[in-house]
């Protein structure tokens, strides 16, 4: 900066600094204006409007009124809502290591290049990544089926009777198994894409030391993937807290064992669309991506932390 | 709930953005005064316009081209926006932007309330709608003519029938019932006969068990305004719960919901030996039960007292006029209401299978004595028609009837997957209704 402005100060005093500084600031909001402006009106307005409206309470008889933090109050003592984050939480903390261990026995098996059809593999697992959501709820829904479906084929074929996936116990299990199914292969590829890109020297340089593959593995390949590996946590965590897609579809095959505050994002759905609460649900919204910012931060502050 | 064609909920409708709509309910209630209103219909009906209705009842279509056919400066727009609450969110979606409402909307008799209450429907007694008394049976009638405004023609009825299957029942040897009694104990015998057979499935549903209340002569929900009363500890109501849960506790339903593709499985293969339902189920049984043709047929409802003939109304639908609907032109949408729900657009739809509410069609001998080819040629209109006239008055949904209905599966239903009872699920139902309900603003069993 100093040896910048140096030479401008001596060519001429009389020509004002400040005019050209002015002139390229200018500029520079031209080529964010488009950016900012679509940024804002996507971004920003639907935040703000939501928090506006998380503010104020529609009632059928009397209208709507502001009322403050009343909402965010009422949220905190609500305990359908902390059942619903109780749920999603349970279903973080079991399914989704479960999932990311799956994930990179898989990846580290591919890389190994000691699989044989590496790429058919690699891409039947990443396939059921690119069937809908909505299609593999359905899918699995039929499979579940204690009397026409798999599950009921089973039991009739070897005289069995297998416990109902869809039932209140099972049902937070068999959704796990739907979202680990649907998202195996994404993460598989998260990781595997990190793995490829290990210099080989390192590993030449592991076998002239005579390392063993599972020190290579300890000791060079999860080392070197441990960002993927927070990225892929913090992606699955945001996805378990968001969770609605799956049992939706499956309401309607398990009615009462999936409630409609049987995830906050269900809940707030309903809320919103069935008890026409729009700023109660805003606000249910507001504080359940608050948590979970919180808890994505924690967990890539974590990460970052033993990185370093 | 009930509805014909209903569909599953489609959960890939919904965008991130959950609360988008702003409540700015416009107060515009203007229109005609009463007296030269006739005069004022046919005049509206020369000048013409267009209307945009909302609708998914598949009947109307026909109603629309004979109407434009005879009033050919009429255009109208018959738009399926959604069955049932899918249809509502829309609406509701319109009402709160205030732009894009229908002139006309299909609305289905418990939710109509909801939508009066927020004065989202035009009264349509300014245009001399109160004369039709009479014209519709009681069930209908009773349920669009609120506190003496009349919120819309009726379209449809389900008067409730038993549907059984008189193969199953022939098979074991057993006798349809006529009491709720009986019925259970067929149910027992049913199971013990074969074990693969249930007297029906439930898993629960707000419609269906708000029916039974109203054919046992309970009157759960009172409302006089803003003022409600929910009360589930009548006797009469008590009763249904306790005849009800035998039938839970002895496992003797299917687990099996409704509308469901095991749910057609099973009233085709003959898992489930009867379904009480409204007399809009025969179209159903034709499209999604084909392959048992033959076997079912029609019975009154079971009673829950001896010798008792009374009945209940399980859906139906009517059709409103919008206030600020799109085109603003409430004379001409009356006009074609009246012809496609009061005039010569019933017979229309009841040519092509929908059972009617207006009580000249029911007592129409043709319309009597109509064989239905699914229940082997029986005149199973005569049972519903019977049923129709049997309906008790004085039943009254809600004003927030669809909240409560989408809630029903996490009090009520409880009941079918744990150890609760369905009078202690009912009183769960009660208490969520009754903060609901306060929260809201109005004054709930107070």
């Amino acid at each position: 900066m100093t040896t910048l402005s140096g030479p401008a100060v001596r060519s001429g005093p009389s020509v004002p600094a400040p005019r050209p500084r002015a002139r390229r600031s200018w500029i520079g909001w031209g080529f964010m204006g488009p950016f900012m402006v679509v940024f804002a009106l996507v971004f920003l307005a639907p935040i703000a409007y939501s928090i506006y409206l998380s503010l104020y309470r529609d009632q059928m008889v009397g209208g709507t009124s502001f009322v403050g933090l009343e909402n965010y109050e009422r949220a905190v003592g609500d305990p359908q809502f902390w059942s619903a984050l109780g749920r999603v939480s349970i279903f973080l903390a079991v399914q989704v290591p479960i999932m990311l261990c799956i994930a990179l026995l898989v990846a580290l098996a591919i890389d190994s290049g000691r699989l044989y059809g590496k790429s058919f593999f690699r891409i039947s697992i990443f396939l059921p990544y690119a069937v809908p959501a909505v299609v593999a709820s359905l899918m699995w829904g039929f499979m579940y089926g204690t009397r026409f479906g798999l599950v009921g084929n089973i039991n009739d074929a070897f005289g069995i009777s297998l416990p109902n996936p869809l039932s209140p116990d099972l049902i937070l299990a068999s959704i796990g198994n739907i979202v680990t199914w649907e998202f195996v292969g994404y993460n598989m590829l998260i990781f595997y894409a990190a793995l490829r890109v290990i210099p080989p020297s390192l590993y030449e340089a592991a076998e002239i030391d005579g390392a063993s593959q599972r020190q290579v593995i300890t000791a060079i390949k999860l080392p070197a993937i441990r960002g993927a590996l927070v990225i892929a946590t913090i992606f699955s965590i945001i996805g378990s807290f968001q969770l609605f897609n799956e049992p939706s579809i499956l309401q309607s095959l398990a009615p009462n064992a999936i409630t409609t505050y049987f995830t906050p994002n269900m809940y707030a759905f309903s809320l919103s669309f069935s008890g026409q609460q729009q700023n109660y649900a805003a606000t249910v919204a507001i504080v359940m991506g608050l948590i979970t910012m919180v808890i994505a931060y924690v967990v890539q502050l974590r990460g970052m932390r033993k990185e370093g | 709930m009930t509805m014909q064609r209903r569909r599953a909920m489609s959960a890939a409708a919904l965008t991130g953005a959950v609360a988008l709509t702003l409540a700015a309910c416009g107060s515009d209630d203007s229109g005609p005064t009463d007296g030269e209103a006739a005069e004022e219909v046919q005049n509206v009906l020369e000048e013409g316009g267009e209307l945009t209705i909302w609708a998914w009842e598949p009947t109307l279509d026909q109603v629309v081209q004979d109407f434009e056919a005879e009033y050919p400066q009429v255009s109208i727009d018959l738009v399926n926006a959604g069955s049932g609450n899918d249809q509502y969110t829309a609406l509701q979606n319109a009402i709160s932007a205030g732009s894009g409402i229908p002139d006309l909307a299909h609305i289905e008799y418990f939710a109509l309330s909801q939508f009066a209450l927020s004065e989202a429907l035009v009264d349509l007694s300014q245009f001399g709608a109160g004369e039709l008394d009479g014209t519709y049976t009681p069930g209908p009638w009773n349920a669009v003519n609120q506190d003496g405004a009349v919120y819309g023609l009726p379209m449809d009825s389900g008067p409730m029938a038993l549907y059984y299957n008189q193969t199953v029942f022939d098979e074991h040897g057993i006798d349809v019932p006529t009491t709720w009694d009986e019925y259970v104990q067929a149910g027992r015998d049913l199971q013990a006969a074969d074990p693969d057979v249930y007297i029906a499935n439930d898993t629960g549903e707000a419609g269906f068990i708000t029916s039974l209340m109203w054919q046992a002569g309970a009157q759960p929900f009172q409302v006089e305004g803003t003022d409600v009363t929910i009360d589930f500890s009548e006797e009469a109501t008590v009763k249904v719960a306790e005849t009800w849960q035998q039938l839970i506790d002895e496992e003797l339903v299917a687990p099996i919901t409704g509308w469901t593709d095991e749910w057609y499985q099973g009233l085709a293969d003959g898992t489930i030996a009867t379904l009480a339902a409204g007399a809009w189920m025969p179209a159903n049984f034709e499209s999604g039960v084909p392959g048992a043709s033959g076997d079912w047929r029609a019975a009154p409802l079971p009673q829950w007292r001896e010798g008792a003939t009374s009945s209940a109304e399980n859906g139906g639908s009517a059709l409103a006029i919008m206030a600020n609907g799109e085109n603003s032109n409430e004379a001409l949408a009356y006009a074609f209401l009246e012809y496609a729900n009061a005039g010569p657009g019933v017979q229309t739809k009841i040519d092509q299978g929908l059972f009617p509410g207006t009580s000249e069609h029911l007592a129409d001998e043709e319309f009597l004595n109509a064989e239905f080819e699914y229940f082997d040629g029986q005149q199973a209109n005569q049972v519903f028609a019977e049923s129709a006239a049997n309906v008790p008055e004085g039943w009254s949904y809600l004003p927030f009837q669809v909240y409560a209905n989408s809630i029903f599966s996490d009090t009520v239903g409880q009941a079918y997957i744990s150890g609760t009872s369905l009078t202690e699920g009912l009183q769960a139902w009660q208490d969520a209704l009754v903060t609901f309900g306060n929260d809201q603003g109005f004054s709930v069993n107070q």
